[in-house]
């Protein structure tokens, strides 16, 4: 009769005493279920953390493509991103990511993008330390009566500046923290929020030093 | 040296100043002023391939048997759409390809104009970068940044699109020399001194170590396969390698365990589960070579030599990465090994070594002969045994055949050896075989092939005629797509679903077609005669052989299953086949 082939898992290493053997088994036991080979993205529970990364790369067409292309091909998230020239002699551009990740994915991102051949360096803001961000949010909210009222003495308190109005809407300007401009975001739903557009997060190292 | 000239002459005068001897393409609307300079000039070769897919693998054979860059050219639209594969196939294999592609003038890009696609955007992700020319003053420069990219760090292919007008206009050429590539600044050198020093501590130290080498190993060049010998004799170790990295150490040492992995060894898997230390070289722990990643090696010490960061701790968590050139931290390694005066445990050893005996003493690559029927394995073994005073390079299309050739066909060198590994290309083998040929005019070039992929690029036996390539096509015919077949006995009951080779045309009548020799062999007793007028020949061969149409590729770990979790060939029924993968290892490929 036929049978496949199964050796016990052998002792770990270090001359294989008894208890070293027993945890070679385990892990083998353990992994029954679910199965995790080829192709399988196994189901990690290490906690998934969010890191913004900013990342300096020549300004030629396609770059950002590359980028992007690199996120929705490795299946990385993109919780937000920001493009703009910041060197124009050298034309240079920074990209700033915000994504997340367990640490070994946030590791793949890092050295996947740093091997694109535009890319000269990428940093992880939120590892070095606790980085500024700043996003900004246009938010046009409509009413009249006591809920624009209400909107005009909310925004004051979240220093928003108002530019545009009528007699039926403001547009508000708010700056800050993502999570100060989602804040208000949802306090101004109520009060006759119309749309929103952010411009995703700008982000520097705190310090006297670049990246 | 700056000259005025088009860019058309700047694409030739590029590659002569690159050192580019021979180029494989196909011409088309887009690229005829770059026609117009080759056939003007005789410092550069074209071969004519029949289909642009043969072209990329051509010069990703011709790149593999040379170690320098293979180069291509193609039209634009589906001229450019049909090298997609290949440049795929050379980015997972880490195989330098430079590929130019013509493009539609550039006031038409975008217009939905006559052989247009966006070639920049499709390949983008199956090159490693790529270029779209709108200035023909930035040409020269692109082409020479295009060779560096692709040639250093980790090699793989690009692609440069360059619009018809380019090609028209005149601008200035520089060289070489006075090109300074820009943003691009791969890893160089022999990677931590500290990490390489704790690594050679690490193996010092090794009860149970093995070697477990690469594709990459090759690719820094036969320097990097030299000190790979000299490490690995020091040491006394045991070495195993993956598909691609077979030939950077000598198949016919006794240290060599043979190829691990899904079809690999019953001594070289079970010694990775076991081991105390990996010494991994140049290789990227793909999921055909760990099995369940889980239960991969538990007990072992890894260290892992990469150009690439991004190859560490992609799918194993490493304990000492090591990011450089395989050639410097060798040659480090050895320094330092002999700098410490390691004295290996040689008791330890003598038991791991009696160990792996053992495992060796199953004989996992044993099959059952038949006097009546050639069986694949035969057949390979009867070439490697007629070929072996021969100087020869093998190819080979992507299934069954292919492990067979790995398993049963020896390589002593590196550069002889071409296959697809990462991306698994049917019909690689014979245009490969193609550029193989080109590269070397006076060896004997063989593409072991099966009846299903050969005739993917079969039209490329025209190419070999044309340009007096005598490439051998040695097909294993079946008459299935043999590893198919057997997936679906391993995974869906035996309903061998549109895996049987129906059709098949008669590949003796067909090589006469072609104007080349065919030769058949049905039985074992007139193999041997057959194999030596194939290689006496010397014009383009395919060769017939029909082999047993049901047979088996073992050893194998079945998908979902551990190292020391292995279906061997000999006492495996067909019941146990069908059993063998669990539901949730079927979702696995």
């Amino acid at each position: 009769m036929a049978k496949t082939t199964t050796r016990k898992a052998a002792p770990a290493r270090k001359g294989g005493s008894k208890p070293a053997a027993r945890t070679g088994k385990k892990v083998a036991e353990k992994a029954i279920l679910p199965p995790a080979s080829a192709y399988f993205i196994e189901e990690r529970h290490d906690r998934s953390e969010r890191h913004t990364l900013a990342v300096l790369v020549d300004n030629e067409p396609g770059v950002l493509a590359r980028v992007i292309g690199l996120f929705s091909g490795r299946g990385y998230n993109i919780d937000s991103l920001t493009v703009s020239e910041t060197e124009e002699a050298k034309h240079l551009s920074r990209i700033t990511i915000v994504t997340s990740g367990t640490p070994m994915v946030l590791a793949q991102i890092k050295n996947q993008l740093a091997r694109l051949v535009p890319v000269h360096s990428v940093t992880d803001l939120t590892s070095n330390g606790r980085a500024i961000e700043r996003e900004l949010a246009l938010v046009k909210v409509a009413g009249r009566g006591e809920k624009r009222v209400e909107a005009l003495r909310l925004a004051e308190a979240y220093k928003a500046g108002v530019v545009d109005a009528t007699t039926d809407h403001f547009v508000f300007q708010i700056t800050g923290g993502t999570a100060k401009v989602e804040e208000f975001i949802s306090i101004m739903t109520p009060l006759g929020l119309v749309e929103v557009c952010r411009t995703g997060v700008a982000a520097l190292n705190r310090g006297p030093e670049g990246m | 040296m700056k000259r005025q000239m088009t860019g058309a002459e700047m694409v030739v005068q590029a590659l002569i100043d690159q050192g580019v001897e021979h180029i494989f393409g196909y011409p088309g609307g887009a690229v005829l002023p770059i026609y117009d300079e080759i056939i003007q000039q005789d410092k550069v070769e074209h071969i004519l391939v029949r289909h642009e897919q043969g072209a990329g693998h051509a010069a990703e054979g011709y790149a593999r048997s040379t170690g320098k860059p293979g180069v291509a050219l193609v039209t634009s639209g589906p001229g450019a759409t049909n090298m997609v594969t290949p440049l795929a196939d050379a980015l997972m294999d880490s195989i330098p390809i430079v590929c130019f592609s013509g493009q539609v003038p550039t006031h038409l890009i975008g217009n939905d104009a006559f052989q247009e696609a966006d070639t920049v955007g499709i390949t983008r992700p199956a090159t490693k970068h790529n270029w779209l020319v709108r200035d023909v003053n930035d040409l020269a420069r692109t082409i020479h940044e295009a060779f560096y990219v692709a040639t250093h760090g980790r090699p793989g292919p690009v692609l440069v699109d360059i619009p018809k007008d380019v090609q028209f206009a005149t601008g200035t050429y520089v060289g070489p020399d006075e090109v300074k590539p820009r943003g691009y600044r791969p890893p160089r050198g022999g990677g931590d001194h500290g990490a390489i020093r704790a690594a050679v501590e690490a193996m010092a130290r090794a009860k149970k170590p093995i070697f477990y080498t690469g594709g990459g190993v090759i690719n820094s060049g036969t320097r990097a396969s030299e000190l790979l010998r000299q490490l690995v004799r020091m040491t006394g170790y045991p070495i195993t390698s993956t598909l691609t990295g077979l030939g950077a150490y000598p198949a016919s040492d006794p240290q060599w365990l043979g190829m691990l992995g899904m079809h690999g060894t019953y001594e070289s898997n079970n010694a990775m589960h076991d081991c105390d230390v990996m010494v991994c070289i140049g290789a990227r722990f793909d999921d055909r070579i760990t099995g369940r990643t889980d239960a991969f090696s538990p007990g072992s010490i890894k260290i892992h030599v990469d150009i690439d960061p991004s190859s560490i701790n992609k799918n194993i968590h490493v304990d000492i990465p090591i990011i450089g050139d395989c050639a410097e931290v060798l040659e480090e390694m050895i320094a330092i090994w002999k700098a410490i005066k390691a004295k290996p445990d040689k008791t330890a050893l003598k038991a791991w070594w009696d160990e792996i005996d053992h495992w060796r003493a199953r004989k996992s690559l044993a099959y059952r002969k038949n006097a009546d029927v050639i069986m694949p394995q035969y057949a390979i073994e009867r070439l490697f045994a007629l070929t072996r005073d021969k100087d020869v390079y093998i190819t080979t299309e992507v299934g069954q055949h292919q492990m067979w050739a790995a398993q049963f066909f020896h390589f002593d060198e590196p550069n002889r050896w071409m296959t697809s590994g990462g991306l698994g290309t049917m019909g690689y083998g014979l245009p490969a075989a193609v550029g193989v040929q080109v590269a070397h005019r006076d060896s004997l070039v063989v593409d072991i092939a099966g009846d299903a992929s050969v005739l993917m690029t079969m039209q490329e036996m025209s190419t070999a005629v044309q340009h007096e390539l005598p490439i051998k096509i040695f097909i294993l015919n079946n008459q299935y797509m043999g590893m198919v077949r057997q997936w679906q006995q391993l995974l869906h009951g035996n309903r061998l679903s549109h895996s049987y080779s129906h059709s098949l045309p008669d590949f003796v009548k067909l090589a006469d077609a072609y104007g080349c020799v065919g030769i058949r062999a049905e039985k074992p007793g007139e193999l041997d005669d057959a194999i030596e007028e194939m290689i006496s020949v010397k014009k383009p061969v395919l060769f017939d052989c029909r082999v047993a149409a049901l047979a088996n590729c073992f050893p194998m770990i079945p998908s979902g299953k551990a190292h020391n979790d292995m279906l061997l060939g000999e006492e495996v029924s067909d019941e146990t086949i069908g059993s063998a993968i669990g539901k949730e290892g079927k979702v696995l490929v």
